[in-house]
């Protein structure tokens, strides 16, 4: 767009933008010891910090009995889950570590620094000296993939974009078919079995992509003009939303065995699943409620006035622009799920925080709840957050709000 | 649309719309019959069909926290009051404080005090992404249930004690003169309101606002004085006698005792939602344009005048239907209570449930109780939202 | 205008759907209403609940599902491989035996106190054992049956040492720890009333959670089982300071619980449980059973490992079920030392959980 004097600065020499810089003194004095009051709040500011963190440092270092996480690794990695069995989780990693470095060769071709400090982490993990041999071949592989994948995305960013999508799409019934298993190929896994970090990222992905489709639903039935569907989706969303995710998880428990017909039986697991579905649902729908309230009105009209119809406008204009604003907002609700899973400890299965419980229980470790709580809450909040971080890039890669 | 006569029925927009519409109704009525028939049948079964009776039944269990008086040989109808109060009792506590904790940390967040502006955000990085289950059970074993046994109870100015029973604090035990002294304090409300009124009406005639606020408030706690240095003087007995806790046998009596499960409950409930908190306040008072800012400072207003009268009003707006979605959460989110042993309606319904084995009814009941919660709060805070938009003129 | 028409084909898609769900939510009814007419006799069909339906289930898929504790020290909880181990966990194995010859045909279904009865009756799984009371109001109201009780116990109330309490009356204004949804709670509100004590209790979901509270000095005592309070103080950070009250405030006849309705499916349950006492009675252990099967000339040993009378069959299992269960499981004394006794950490003395032989309450009727 502003192609009509850049000579001008190209050539010329750029000058950083002015700073200010500081002596260590000088940027002490201007962020902690400006006023006397901001010194004040300093100080017992650094007071406070030194009466918690010192305990807690000692505690870590020296008193803490961390043996309890590391023998019970694999159950809070992935519960009952058979251990002959845990190769199938580990080719679900490789999957997802080759689709997310393709994406990533194709999304932030540039960021090579930040990938490379991401692959750091899986051969850290892989150096740790109590996990088994199986497990360290098994954390190189991850970045193998991952590499590969990368690589493919930028030996060819225009041809990859294709498969990376079908990739994409595929990842989540591969997924589940690799570890629930296939008949005559995989032995089949009974979802009680599944436990730990596993259980808790599965019912996370299960409870987005199953709900994805019934929110966009729900949404354009809230938007829709007609008083009967409208009213349906509104009530539903809106009796969701008006109680808590507990009750809702206790009803799928309790009830749901009630409203099938008697020959259909179903776990817990999957009862679980089934309440995290109808409660994400609801808020789903109101998330791409917000994406599709985003497109102006212009959209619909030129969409009309180029003959498409009602169909067709939703699905190929008005849809993949508001489900693209919504993707920030999507990954976010993930990360809210992932921390909400949590409650299926409370209706009794053997999730991340359920498998906590179980172990404590075991007899030479009672009396570890600091070690064991401290743990799974590191491991949520390292999750957690690499999400949120990634998210944040991703909002700032896909230009949402910048039109 | 002029020959809408001349197109066949099949092809009318609005008459395909209604079919549509009957079909989905039909079909989802169907559904919805399917589910419940299948219900009522498995339930005919084993002879639970769908009754409210069993609230009428002694319960037979105990609940260590009620605001109203429980014992075991009461209904189950009361015990379901009794958890839906506690749950009350603890969302309405659990806002005021959230509010004021997500307020200074928003604020702090805003800091040019490095230190404090890095805590700040340390604080929201590590609490958003903690789950708050995980949060309460560290509150609850990690640090109510830390503190000194009864025996070697602290003893804070108060005297307040402090153990891992719980804390007790002075109270006031109302006398025979606290019937008399609620009608002041009614008077004093009433003055207060008209206090308000007058000052708002000079401020709209004037056009120069006088901290209305602060001089109702000042009017009410001075009547609120004055009445309790009236009844000394003249009945010779305070309203409230002080209530001073002290150790017992087994256990503290008098004063206000406040279990570690009501005190767990809380925390976590407040420094989880108070990161959510900040982090509204924060986009709040970012989202005020530094110009505005700019130029109530060129008016000649100061610091503070800037802050009541520019910024925080235009912030307010932004604010307030996000935070009304942070205490609807703070609310449902009580019902983790369970996993720490803190009798709230979801705990109180569980044990109902497990005595009974009546889950249909329980669960109605349960969900109906949190969603007319939900209902009651977002009307309020819609209220609220419209009438302070209306200030926007 | 035209949105409606977006509208209609979002409907039809919906309507698809639905009417998908709703076609074969006909054909389902209508064949519930066919079940009915023509079998009369079975009073519904929610469950597999007719004489023999479990077993033929149970065999049919291949393995047995069975309802436990996940995580109760001694009688049910998961080890570092991810096994489920302990008293009860045994007793699921022993069925398993006695039906597959095979003790690991299991399916561990681990559930809390709550969810325990609605399992059962939504044949979510076969079999509950799961420290479970037999109470007049469960056997009948909630639809159960409950099979020869596996472990006498009664709920007792656990103290510091140092508190001085030594019985009831002494927990005047006492903060009591105990778990929801059990008898237990029950129990503890009626002795209390009865005896005019004022008390708080504090109460929680599951057991890790009470005792580590009790732990904490949350409460000034815990009530539960005394068999749980047992195992459960060799756990807490220095046992010797707790001590056991001698109250009992409840009989607790704890053991495993099958659906109404199947009696075959009870009777399998009883026996498995009276083989491990018959076990015990003859003196058959997992090593000797063996050499004894090869040599024995005792006729009523001979009827129990299924060398005669064609036992077994009686049940609908096979001749050599008691052989199997002692085999691969082992007899009561067996199960019970492996998991309670002497080798474990907490050595709970046998009581009334003795066979009759030496004292105690485990009387199995004759195998003939």
């Amino acid at each position: 767009m502003m192609n009509r004097e850049p000579k001008q600065y190209d050539t010329g020499e750029v000058l950083p933008p002015p700073t200010e810089r500081y002596t260590v003194l000088g940027w002490l004095h201007k962020n902690l010891f400006s006023t006397w009051y901001y010194t004040i709040l300093t100080l017992v500011t650094l007071y406070v910090l030194y009466i918690v963190v010192k305990p807690t440092l000692n505690w870590a270092f020296t008193q803490a009995q961390w043996q309890v996480v590391v023998v019970n690794l694999r159950l809070f990695m992935v519960g009952q889950y058979p251990a002959d069995q845990v190769f199938r989780v580990w080719i679900a990693l490789h999957l997802l570590a080759f689709t997310a470095g393709m994406a990533w060769g194709i999304f932030f071709p540039r960021a090579r620094r930040i990938g490379a400090a991401i692959l750091l982490i899986p051969l850290l993990f892989a150096a740790l000296p109590f996990i088994s041999n199986f497990s360290r071949v098994n954390w190189v592989l991850f970045d193998v993939f991952a590499l590969l994948g990368w690589g493919l995305a930028i030996w060819r960013p225009q041809a990859m974009r294709r498969p990376l999508l079908v990739l994409i799409l595929a990842y989540f019934p591969i997924l589940i078919l690799l570890i629930y298993g296939i008949k005559p190929i995989l032995r089949i896994v009974k979802t009680n079995l599944w436990g730990g970090l596993m259980l808790t990222l599965l019912l996370a992905v299960v409870g987005i992509v199953i709900s994805f489709p019934i929110g966009i639903l729900l949404a354009l039935g809230r938007r829709s003009e007609l008083p009967i569907v409208k009213l349906f989706s509104v009530l539903y969303i809106e009796i969701i939303r008006g109680v808590p995710l507990v009750t809702v998880l206790f009803m799928a428990e309790l009830m749901l065995p009630l409203f099938l017909p008697p020959q259909i039986k179903i776990d817990n697991v999957i009862r679980a699943m089934a309440g995290i579905i109808i409660f994400e649902a609801a808020y789903m729908a109101e998330n791409v409620r917000g994406g599709l309230q985003a497109i102006p009105k212009g959209q619909y009209e030129a969409a009309w006035a180029l003959g498409l119809n009602g169909f067709q406008t939703t699905f190929y204009i008005i849809l993949p622009q508001a489900l693209r604003n919504v993707i920030p907002v999507l990954v976010n609700q993930f990360i809210s799920l992932f921390k909400d899973t949590t409650l299926v400890a409370i209706v009794g299965l053997l999730d991340l925080l359920g498998i906590a419980s179980t172990v404590l229980a075991q007899p030479e470790f009672i009396g570890r709840q600091r070690e064991v709580y401290l743990f799974i809450a590191l491991i949520y909040w390292v999750f957690s957050y690499a999400m949120s971080y990634a998210s944040r890039r991703l909002e700032v890669a896909l230009g949402v709000g910048e039109r | 649309m002029m020959k809408q006569a001349s197109v066949p029925f099949w092809r009318d927009e609005r008459v395909l719309a209604w079919i549509a519409q009957i079909v989905f109704l039909v079909v989802t009525v169907a559904f919805l019959w399917y589910l419940y028939h299948n219900m009522i049948t498995a339930l005919a079964e084993r002879g639970l069909l769908p009754s409210f009776h069993f609230l009428k039944l002694t319960a037979g269990f105990d609940i260590s926290q009620h605001l109203i008086p429980y014992d075991r040989s009461s209904t189950y109808g009361r015990a379901f009051i009794v958890g839906t109060l506690n749950t009350i009792e603890v969302s309405i506590l659990g806002i005021i404080f959230a509010t004021i904790l997500g307020i200074i940390i928003g604020v702090m967040r805003l800091s040019t005090n490095w230190l404090i502006n890095k805590l700040a955000s340390l604080y929201i990085e590590i609490i958003r992404n903690v789950p708050l289950l995980v949060l309460l059970v560290f509150w609850y074993t990690g640090v109510f249930l830390q503190l000194p046994r009864l025996k070697e109870a602290k003893f804070l100015p108060g005297p307040t004690i402090v153990s891992n029973r719980g804390i007790a604090m002075p109270w006031g035990k109302p006398t025979s003169t606290w019937h008399i002294y609620l009608y002041i304090l009614l008077v004093g409300f009433i003055l207060a309101a008209i206090v308000w009124w007058r000052l708002t009406l000079i401020g709209k005639r004037t056009g120069r606002m006088p901290l209305v606020s602060l001089w109702s408030t000042l009017t009410f706690l001075g009547v609120a004085a004055l009445g309790w240095i009236g009844l000394v003087i003249f009945a010779h007995q305070a309203p409230l006698a002080p209530d001073l806790p002290k150790i017992q046998g087994l256990s503290t009596v008098g004063g206000l005792e406040l279990s570690p499960e009501f005190l767990a409950l809380l925390s976590g409930l407040v420094f989880y939602t108070a990161a959510f908190i900040a982090e509204v306040v924060r986009a709040g008072i970012q989202s005020v344009s530094k110009g505005q800012v700019e130029a109530a400072r060129a008016l000649g207003l100061n610091g503070f005048q800037t802050f009541r009268l520019v910024v925080f009003p235009q912030a307010l707006r932004v604010i307030v239907p996000p935070l009304t979605s942070q205490y609807l959460n703070l609310a449902k989110n009580s019902s983790l209570a369970v996993f720490i042993g803190f009798p709230d309606l979801y705990s109180v319904a569980g044990t109902i449930h497990n005595q009974t084995g009546r889950a249909v009814e329980v669960t109605v009941l349960m969900m109906s109780i949190y969603l007319s919660f939900s209902l009651i709060t977002s009307a309020f805070m819609n209220w609220y939202n419209k009438k302070i938009r209306f200030v926007e003129r | 205008m035209k949105r409606t028409l977006y509208l209609l084909g979002i409907l039809l898609i919906v309507g698809v759907l639905l009417a998908a769900c709703g076609s074969s939510a006909g054909q389902n009814g209508a064949q519930a209403v066919k079940t009915v007419i023509v079998t009369v006799q079975a009073k519904g069909g929610n469950t597999p609940s007719g004489f023999g339906t479990t077993l033929k289930a149970v065999k049919e898929r291949g393995h047995l599902i069975c309802g436990v504790n996940s995580e109760l020290p001694g009688f049910g909880y998961v080890d570092q491989q991810g096994n489920y181990k302990g008293f009860d966990v045994d007793f699921c194995h022993a069925v398993a035996a006695a039906i597959f010859g095979d003790p690991n045909k299991v399916e561990f279904r681990p559930l809390t106190a709550k969810e325990r009865f609605t399992a059962l009756q939504t044949g979510e799984i076969d079999v509950l054992i799961r420290n479970t009371t037999w109470t007049l109001t469960r056997d009948t109201e909630l639809g159960a049956n409950f099979a020869a009780t596996t472990f006498y116990d009664g709920q007792g109330i656990m103290v510091r040492k140092d508190s001085g309490i030594k019985k009831l009356e002494d927990l005047q204004g006492a903060k009591i720890c105990v778990a929801t949804g059990t008898t237990t709670e029950l129990n503890l509100a009626d002795q209390m009333a009865a005896h005019g004590i004022k008390y708080t209790p504090v109460v929680f979901e599951k057991a890790d959670q009470v005792y580590g509270a009790y732990d904490e000095g949350r409460c000034d005592a815990v009530t539960s089982d005394k068999s749980q309070l047992v195992s459960r103080r060799t756990t807490l950070k220095n046992p010797k300071d707790h001590v056991i009250l001698d109250i009992t405030l409840s009989k607790e006849p704890l053991g495993p619980v099958v659906r109404q309705g199947d009696d075959q499916w009870f009777d399998i349950i009883n026996w498995v449980v009276f083989a491990t006492f018959t076990g015990e009675e003859l003196g058959i252990n997992s090593k000797n059973v063996d050499k004894i099967k090869a040599t024995t000339q005792n006729p009523n040993v001979k009827k129990f490992l299924g060398l005669e009378g064609e036992m077994g069959q009686k049940l609908g299992l096979s001749d050599d079920w008691a052989y199997n269960i002692i085999k691969y499981v082992g007899n009561y004394a067996e199960i019970y030392n492996r998991n309670l006794g002497p080798g474990t950490p907490f050595d709970l003395p046998r009581g009334l959980n003795n066979s009759w032989i030496n004292g105690g309450l485990l009387y199995a009727p004759p195998i003939r």
